[in-house]
């Protein structure tokens, strides 16, 4: 089965009074109906990319390079009503702050009906009775009520769901999460990614999910994608991932992750810092930070290697564990 | 979240640096930068030093009237920008009323910063009773359109240079309160003023240290915009006969004056209101430069 | 120790025995303004009846929800709110009684550390002075206060020749949380709160921070009070936990116990709620409908009993207090309550 995702090499640069080059030749396939998890920390790129598949960057001050292919469609070469049509009916993205995502002088049922006309030719009377079933789908309590609620008149968690009932509002076949469960109460937080599962389970969206919580990310995806300096470091099934990582960088990162019996031990923390984005080494972006990185590592960016259905960017990985 | 390369490295003998010193030196380095800022910069420079050193820049005398050389036209020789209905020199009298006009323009704002500021200060530290009390008094001013209080209180204390500057101190002085109340009660939810009551500071070194730093930006963008509408105003108010009194010149009591030539020398007569648009326009086009320079961080 | 400080040295007045902190009845409301004259809104509970204790040289850790109360009981702890009702004793002293310790004093004991690491900073200040200012407001003088700071900014690992001249806009995110350490520790307190203080910050950029912070606890003879809704932090670094639910406390205990033999229906449905890092296991379903409610205007009895499948008519009648459940814990529910009525409450031993 062809993916319904495929991008190739995507570089993103971002012109100012430095260049930034947030995303440096990511690859990446996603098969129709599979959740992948892209993982990262702040300046990983992550978000970044997310956005370039929905084109929401300013278009003057972005370049963009390689190819991204949405359900047969050429991302990049769309523009104009193509490029509307596209967004909400193709590709629906939700956000972390759901505060932001809503206008706030209209109300959430009024903006779900809007952006189901928009994409469907659908009278006032269908669009509205259509929202109120998707509130309702979302687990929003007395839905007809809550259809009338202006964004700031509901609890946070209440607000995330409005935004994934907006979000699916046209049946995408693409979903992307942008960490939206990262400003959400831990109780909350699990009764949201649930509702993910059970939706993406019965629309078979694909659903490439932002985050930097390990945990979050293991509830949710069939696959992890692990991203460092604007490239892809390591990507694989999760159980894979998560129990026998091979980029240096996924290892100081589950090493740093703090869990359940971990008490008393000093953490192992990932020494220094990130790298600076409009200034980037010219080999391996984590070299500077790596135990393992010797003058190979500094030359250029290793390239992405497949090993069975996993993948890794580390000339070592096939090496031992070198302890750090 | 990256290391910054930035330039600005610890002195290398431990000095006791002063607060906010590589903030300020960024901002005039980019507003330096900005040519329209500059552009503006060097104007109002160059009508000021022409107003304060007047005598020396012209040679005639502003207040010479010629009854046959009345209302030459522009090029005329001897009087490169004419003359006014009373037959003055018109460069003389433009350079001569750019002082009374700045005076007017940027008298009253300083005033109304020093004032407004310290209250606008007072009622978002203290809040509570404090600031409904000030904030509330103010609107009854701010509630009337400036150019009518303008002019009520200036009639209500007579003509003259000194009463306009008051009236439109009057004026300014809710606008700027108002200013200064909104951001130094955002500033004063901020962790750090919060971290500085923790450390056991008094609300004066708080105030001195934290706030005022951090206040005075947006207070003085803001005033800078105001010299603009307190020059129009001024002028108005002249132009009224609430202001300056003839024979002085002042752009507005020039323009006044020069009313009744607009169908005989049509140039000549709008040249006090050019001088008073080109002022206006500098004033408002650099504070909005300095806002932009003051926005950037790092 | 800072041995070269202007600063006295702490003094433990009270004894090894006698708790750093004791609260007892901890209350504040907020009014809500409604009407002409802004009364008659009701109040927001932000903390209700609030009591615990701080052991001298542990560590407790504070969790619980938005609207749990936690951040106002910090601040209300360090004074920059005041409270309605409620006792503080520091050290066996009450603060701000006549023959207690002054709120200036107190100052010089307890610090916190913000969740903002950019909000908590002047951004017209160099880090340096930053730190220093507290040190100077103290009485110390310009030198030694600067002095102070930059042997401080060494000990968090900035070194003060390359970053003490820096504003807080070039450094990152860990490294300006680091400063805030350094500031709040300055002045040498023997309580830190830390209110969501590596909340913010990126999974190996936090695991820097806590392994400086117990370093810091080490070498410095400190207490904490580490406030966060991370429950996996909070295990790995508290020695007792405190589960706070709608401005009140609902479980205590050591944190072995607390974590594993919970015995608030909350702390529970808390526990249960984060993800588990194991790839295999997925949660099935969550362990709490809805969403946690409004502090406005509280019902009568039991806070949790709308959300809790154990509810009966006892809970809604009368509110529970905490009671023993095991060494040093204690839960706030009528189950763990012999003597309440509840049909689920162990019987009371025959004595």
């Amino acid at each position: 089965m062809s993916p319904l995702v495929s991008i190739r090499d995507l570089t993103v640069r971002f012109a100012g009074a430095k260049t930034v080059n947030a995303v440096n030749g990511v690859s990446l396939d996603i098969a129709p109906g599979e959740v992948l998890g892209l993982l990262g920390e702040s300046g990983s790129g992550k978000s970044v990319t997310l956005r370039a598949l929905m084109r929401l960057h300013p278009e003057k001050r972005t370049t963009y390079g390689g190819s991204m292919m949405v359900d047969g469609q050429d991302v990049l070469g769309l523009s104009g009503p193509a490029l509307e049509a596209y967004r909400g009916k193709t590709c629906g993205m939700i956000f972390q702050d759901p505060i932001l995502a809503f206008d706030p002088v209209y109300s959430l049922g009024r903006q779900i009906s809007e952006a189901i006309r928009r994409h469907e030719a659908v009278d006032e009377a269908t669009a509205k009775a259509r929202a109120i079933q998707l509130l309702e789908r979302v687990q929003v309590p007395s839905a007809r009520r809550r259809y009338d609620a202006y964004p700031h008149e509901v609890s946070g968690g209440m607000r995330q769901r409005a935004m994934i009932a907006l979000a699916l509002a046209c049946k995408p076949k693409l979903l992307l999460a942008d960490e939206p469960t990262t400003a959400l109460d831990a109780t909350v937080q699990i009764q949201v990614l649930l509702l993910l599962r059970e939706l993406q389970q019965e629309l078979g969206m694909s659903v490439i999910f932002v985050t930097h919580d390990i945990g979050v990310a293991a509830e949710i995806s069939d696959r992890i994608a692990v991203m460092y300096g604007g490239r892809i470091v390591e990507q694989g099934p999760l159980a894979d991932i998560m129990t026998d990582p091979r980029h240096p960088y996924t290892r100081g990162l589950m090493a740093s992750t703090v869990r359940p019996g971990m008490r008393g031990q000093r953490l192992e923390a990932i020494p220094g810092m990130p790298p600076d984005l409009t200034a980037m080494p010219p080999g391996c972006a984590f070299a500077p930070r790596c135990a393992q990185a010797n003058a190979a590592c500094m030359v250029a960016p290793p390239p992405l290697v497949s090993q069975g259905n996993r993948q890794n960017a580390c000339i070592h990985a096939e090496e031992p564990c070198v302890a750090a | 979240m990256s290391l910054s390369s930035l330039a600005t490295a610890a002195p290398p003998v431990p000095t006791v640096p002063t607060a906010a010193r590589g903030y300020w030196l960024g901002v005039a380095r980019r507003t330096l930068r900005d040519p329209v800022t500059m552009t503006c910069l060097i104007i109002l420079a160059l009508i000021t030093l022409a107003a304060i050193l007047a005598p020396w820049v012209v040679p005639a005398d502003p207040y010479k009237t010629s009854m046959i050389r009345r209302l030459a036209a522009v090029g005329t020789a001897g009087y490169p920008l004419g003359t006014d209905e009373l037959g003055r020199d018109m460069i003389a009298r433009l350079i001569y009323g750019g002082r009374l006009s700045l005076q007017l323009g940027i008298l009253p704002v300083v005033f109304a910063l020093v004032i407004g500021g310290s209250l606008g200060l007072l009622a978002g530290f203290v809040g509570g009773k404090t600031n409904t009390i000030i904030m509330r008094t103010l609107d009854v001013f701010y509630a009337f359109p400036s150019v009518l209080l303008a002019v009520a209180i200036s009639g209500a204390l007579g003509s003259g240079m000194g009463n306009s500057i008051i009236a439109l101190t009057v004026v300014f002085v809710p606008q700027i309160t108002r200013v200064a109340e909104s951001v130094t009660t955002q500033v004063r939810k901020l962790d750090y003023v919060e971290a500085a009551r923790m450390s056991g500071a008094s609300a004066v070194t708080i105030i001195r240290v934290h706030v005022l730093s951090n206040v005075m930006g947006p207070i003085f963008v803001y005033a800078t915009g105001l010299v603009s509408v307190s020059l129009i105003l001024g002028s108005g108010l002249s132009f009224l006969g609430l202001g300056v009194k003839p024979p002085e010149p002042e752009w507005g009591l020039m323009l006044n004056t020069l009313r009744s030539a607009i169908y005989i020398n049509p140039l000549v007569a709008a040249l006090p209101g050019v001088m008073i648009f080109v002022t206006s326009m500098c004033f408002n086009l650099m504070a909005d430069g300095i806002r932009s320079a003051m926005d950037v961080k790092g | 120790m800072h041995t070269d400080i202007a600063l006295p040295e702490n003094v433990d007045r009270g004894g090894p025995a006698q708790p750093l902190l004791l609260v007892e009845g901890l209350r504040k409301h907020f009014p809500i303004a409604k009407g002409l004259f802004g009364r008659g809104g009701g109040a927001v509970h932000a903390v209700d009846g609030v009591s615990f204790r701080v052991e001298k040289h542990e560590i407790l850790g504070v969790v619980g929800e938005s609207g749990c109360g936690k951040s106002t009981t910090a601040r209300l702890l360090s004074h920059l709110i005041d409270p309605d009702d409620g006792q503080i004793i520091f050290d066996g002293e009450g603060v701000g009684d006549p023959d207690g310790i002054t709120v200036r004093e107190l100052r010089r004991n307890l610090q916190m550390v913000f969740q903002d690491s950019f909000a908590s900073l002047n951004p017209r200040m160099t880090i340096e002075d930053s730190v220093a200012f507290g040190l100077k407001v103290q009485g110390v003088s310009e030198a030694k206060a600067l002095a102070a700071a930059r042997d401080m900014l060494d000990k968090v690992g900035l070194e003060h020749g390359r970053f003490g001249g820096r504003y807080p806009h070039e450094v990152s995110g860990g490294q300006r949380q680091r400063v805030n350490i350094a500031r709040a520790l300055a002045v040498n307190p023997r309580l830190v709160i830390l209110d969501e203080a590596v909340s913010a910050l990126d999974k190996s950029v936090q695991a820097q921070v806590l392994n400086l912070l117990l370093d810091l606890k080490a070498e410095f003879d400190l207490t904490y009070m580490f406030i966060s809704h991370d429950l996996n932090v909070v295990q790995y670094i508290s020695d007792r936990v405190m589960v706070m639910y709608l401005g009140q406390v609902v479980e205590i205990g050591p944190v072995d116990s607390l974590y594993g033999n919970a015995r608030h229906p909350y702390t529970r449905a808390l526990l249960s709620a984060v993800p588990s890092l194991e790839p295999g296991v997925r949660t099935a379903a969550s362990p709490l409908v809805g969403d946690p409610p409004n502090p406005v205007n509280p019902p009568p009895g039991c806070r949790f009993r709308e959300r809790c499948p154990h509810a009966e008519a006892v809970c809604a009648a009368a509110m529970p207090e905490l009671a023993a459940v095991g060494d040093g814990h204690f839960a706030a529910c009528h189950m763990a309550d012999p003597s309440s009525g509840h049909s689920a409450a162990a019987p009371e031993m025959p004595s």
